[in-house]
């Protein structure tokens, strides 16, 4: 096992290096400046500008000393807000999306692990149509189509909730409900099938030969093996909610990340779109070695180091 | 189990009934409610509720260049002058007006009495230290070229010459000289500008790096202070008790949210949670007849750029007149835009700059380029005829906003009908994308658009002197280039004269060369509280002023 998590150690970091340089050169090749108001200056007062922040430097100056500054810890500061340090930027601003996609991501997966075990203990019920299509629903219509129809209806016109801001508990329910919708009919689609699957299985069989309850063999047996799939899907899918949905945050006006990255690009801001990516990387890398780990600990049949056998 | 099956086709039924509600007759709804205004009507609290696309890039006046900064800055400090009714200049941290040598190159200014946030006095040494941090090149202000006026401004921001050397000293604590390089007859308006905003020199040295980040990171001597400031979030101006001119402020709070949604800020205002909202184009007639509803003109001119060094047909004055003129400009402004925005028939936007008779340039100016189809085509034959070709396939620049696309597709249908054998591509382009093509001149045509710096027409005007910065489109005409060096030098002490050459030189640009197709002036169309008066909308620097706004 800790041969396996410092084998894996080393390769999350040349992953995340990997991803470094070929993000450095890669946003290089964008045409134009970082500076906001190029319209206005002319070719000689932007070299002025640049100069100063080192960016007439030849590339591979430039990609040393960000490196450099990356292994330091320091991941620059920004050019779209002055001189505000990208790591405080992505602190301020991941906190409120890191929230509400916990949020949606722990009630979307119970919702939805409740619907597809109801579909699936009722098998071509009314029950289990009616599952389905909330799944299909959930999964095709864009979150931002239900993100305006709750808006509209639960904050306009019957005034229950906020409209928008980011001041309490209150003001995370109508977006939570959006986001989680798209959690609740993923999970709820896979847990059905993988329980059918399950449930139709050889030990399921012995099981209720041997006489165990319904609801033990449910608790005990299937539910546990049922739940692998879920798990795989959970991980990336968690890192995608609560690194910011844009839509979703730009609606409800939540201070979080989403929009950060895509204005970053939108205006050449180097060390954001450095800083955003990097973030989003390591994020996904653990999270899919925590998902490794976790399966292990589900479903002994998976082995993490393949030395034993 | 058959009670929990019911429950469940009773939550599925709820979650169809609202997505086809939606897709019927949602409009119909919203109409009834459009007409009834803000709600929450009970604004004795004075506190002013505002949306913002984006978060305050910057509080230090040295560097920001954009409207939300400016515009807090405008509320939260306060320069020698500060914009009011009418775009003039009125006293701020200057006691009066200021004492102008007979040259007009040295201007004296005497200050008020007045204190920063932390109780020190405001001085003289603060607008010095200020100025020369903005045009230190370590700075790397953007904005530093506004300050170019004063008498060695441009060398210091070009490091051939120290900051000490600027044109600019603190006789004493409350006297200010000011030396300038070009004794421009609008330097007390430009003293508005947020670039000319004092600092308090040991404090922003105190605070280091962190100086304009943060709400308690920056001195404040205007009418409000930023009292709040969740980045991304929102920012909260409360009133300064210790502004010179508390008396005249109104409003006891200010709280802006950042909202980037269109959708989201009218649901807002529905609610009674925003007082003044920008309406963007498709919410216009939905609101029109709201008693909160107006528009606004900017000083934003756009137009099309016709280069002239990658088509031979651009070179050809006639084929250039009869791409400016084929085309129904009213078409942009009443369908496309609908928010007040006007059709130009000219360069400098109206309701702009005053001469010395106290009449607005377009007074002053014709119209240029009407639409005239008609004309249009005549010269479009003219111009097959010169040039021998029949056909010509010409590309059109445009940015990738959804608005931009429109107009650059109703351009294209327009001139492809109105001239025979022309045939126009569209390539749309990220904002940064567009203006490196147009720096490196690799287009032919363009949609661009162009906003004031200061007021006074050469903002526009000297764009297009031969090799300018931003001439951008191979365009020359030693005349034009004349008039306008003239403008800004030997005619600087005849106001009228200078005046008379900007009017010649704008209808050299547009009447004799067509240089440029002027398509509109961009208006902007609000929604606000009806309650709410006094907010003054400004058309260079700061977007609005609300020393003056109060709930009545």
């Amino acid at each position: 096992m800790a041969k396996f998590v410092f084998k894996r150690l080393i390769y999350m970091v040349i992953t995340l290096l990997i991803i470094a340089t070929l993000t450095f050169f890669l946003m290089k090749l964008l045409p134009g400046s970082p500076l906001k108001n190029q319209e206005k200056l002319s070719p000689a007062q932007q070299e002025i500008i640049l100069d100063k922040y080192g960016l007439n430097d030849p590339l591979p100056v430039q990609y040393v000393h960000y490196m450099a500054n990356l292994f330091k810890g320091d991941l620059g500061l920004s050019f779209q807000y002055d001189n505000r340090p990208v790591s405080t930027m992505i602190g301020e601003r991941i906190g409120p999306s890191a929230y509400l996609g916990f949020q949606a991501v722990v009630f979307g997966t119970i919702v939805g692990i409740i619907l597809g075990l109801l579909a699936a203990i009722r098998q071509n019920s009314l029950l289990d149509y009616a599952a389905t299509t909330v799944a299909v629903l959930g999964i095709s219509i864009p979150s931002f189509v239900f993100a305006g129809l709750l808006q509209y209806y639960f904050a306009v016109k019957y005034p229950i909730f906020p409209v928008a801001a980011w001041e309490g508990f209150e003001y995370t329910v109508l977006p939570t409900i959006a986001l989680s919708v798209f959690v609740i009919a993923t999970v709820a689609r896979y847990m059905r099938s993988e329980l059918l699957e399950v449930l139709s299985s050889d030990y399921i069989m012995l099981a209720r030969a041997k006489g165990i309850s319904s609801f033990d063999i449910m608790v005990k047996h299937a539910l546990r093996n049922a739940l692998i799939p879920i798990i795989t899907l959970l991980g990336p899918l968690a890192v995608n909610i609560m690194t910011g949905s844009l839509v979703i945050e730009n609606i409800f006006g939540i201070p979080g990340i989403g929009q950060q990255f895509v204005r970053s690009i939108m205006t050449n801001d180097f060390t954001v779109i450095m800083g955003v990516t990097l973030f989003y990387s390591v994020l996904f890398i653990v999270v899919v070695f925590i998902v490794d780990i976790l399966y292990g600990v589900i479903d002994p049949r998976i082995r993490l180091s393949g030395g034993k056998k | 189990m058959k009670k929990k099956s019911y429950a469940l086709f009773l939550v599925l039924l709820l979650a169809m009934s609202t997505f086809l509600a939606a897709c019927g007759g949602g409009g119909n709804d919203s109409k009834e409610k459009a007409g009834s205004g803000g709600k929450g009507s009970d604004k004795s609290d004075n506190v002013l509720n505002l949306t913002e696309t984006q978060d305050i890039p910057s509080m230090d006046s040295a560097l920001a260049t954009d409207t939300v900064s400016f515009t807090t800055l405008n509320s939260t400090m306060e320069g020698l002058y500060r914009l009011g009714k009418n775009d003039e200049a009125v006293d701020g941290m200057a006691d009066g007006d200021p004492q102008i040598s007979e040259d007009g190159k040295t201007w004296t200014f005497k200050l008020r009495d007045a204190k920063w946030s932390n109780g020190e006095p405001v001085t003289a040494n603060d607008f010095v230290f200020a100025w020369r941090k903005a045009l230190d090149p370590n700075t790397a202000a953007e904005y530093a070229y506004i300050m170019y006026d004063i008498k060695n401004a441009q060398a210091v921001n070009e490091g051939k010459m120290k900051p000490e050397e600027l044109g600019v000293k603190a006789v004493d604590d409350k006297t200010l000289e000011v030396q300038l390089q070009n004794p421009v007859p609008y330097f007390k308006e430009l003293l508005t500008f947020g670039t000319f905003l004092p600092q308090n020199e040991k404090y922003v040295k105190e605070q280091g790096d962190k100086y304009g980040l943060e709400a308690n990171t920056t001195l404040y001597n205007g009418p409000f202070t930023l009292d709040q400031w969740k980045h991304e979030d929102k920012f909260v101006l409360k009133k300064n008790p210790e502004y010179w001119d508390a008396d005249t402020v109104k409003l006891n709070q200010i709280n802006t949210k950042i909202v980037k949604d269109t959708q989201t800020d009218v649901n807002l205002f529905e609610s009674g949670d925003a007082d003044l909202i920008k309406l963007s184009s498709e919410f216009v007639d939905k609101y029109r007849e709201n008693e909160g509803f107006f528009t606004v003109k900017e000083s934003s001119i756009f137009f099309i750029r016709m280069n002239q060094t990658k088509s031979e047909w651009l070179k050809n004055v006639d084929a250039r007149k009869a791409i400016a003129m084929g085309f129904d400009k009213k078409g942009i402004t009443d369908v496309l835009l609908n928010n007040g925005s006007v059709v130009a028939d000219f360069f400098v936007p109206e309701e702009f700059a005053k001469g010395p008779d106290g009449k607005d340039f377009r007074e002053s100016g014709d119209k240029y380029l009407k639409t005239n189809l008609k004309e249009a085509k005549k010269h479009w034959e003219a111009a097959k005829k010169a040039l021998g070709q029949d056909t010509v396939t010409l590309e059109l620049l445009n940015y990738d906003d959804d608005l931009s696309k429109k107009v650059g597709e109703y351009i294209k249908e327009q001139l492809e009908k109105n001239l025979d054998g022309l045939t126009i591509n569209l390539k749309q382009q990220p904002f940064k994308q567009k203006l490196d093509l147009e720096t490196k001149m690799d287009y032919q045509l363009s949609l661009g658009g162009w906003g004031a710096d200061y007021l006074d027409p050469m903002t526009y005007l000297d764009m297009y002197v031969t090799g300018g910065a931003h001439n951008q489109q191979g365009f020359s005409n030693k005349e034009y280039d004349k008039l306008i060096q003239e403008g800004k030098t030997t005619l600087l002490l005849e106001p009228e004269k200078r005046w008379e050459a900007l009017v010649k030189a704008e209808k050299i640009l547009l009447e004799d060369e067509a240089a440029i197709a002027p398509m509109y002036q961009r208006s902007r169309a609000y929604l606000s509280n009806p309650k709410l008066e006094g907010v003054l909308f400004h058309k260079v620097g700061p977007e609005r002023s609300y020393k003056w706004a109060e709930f009545k």
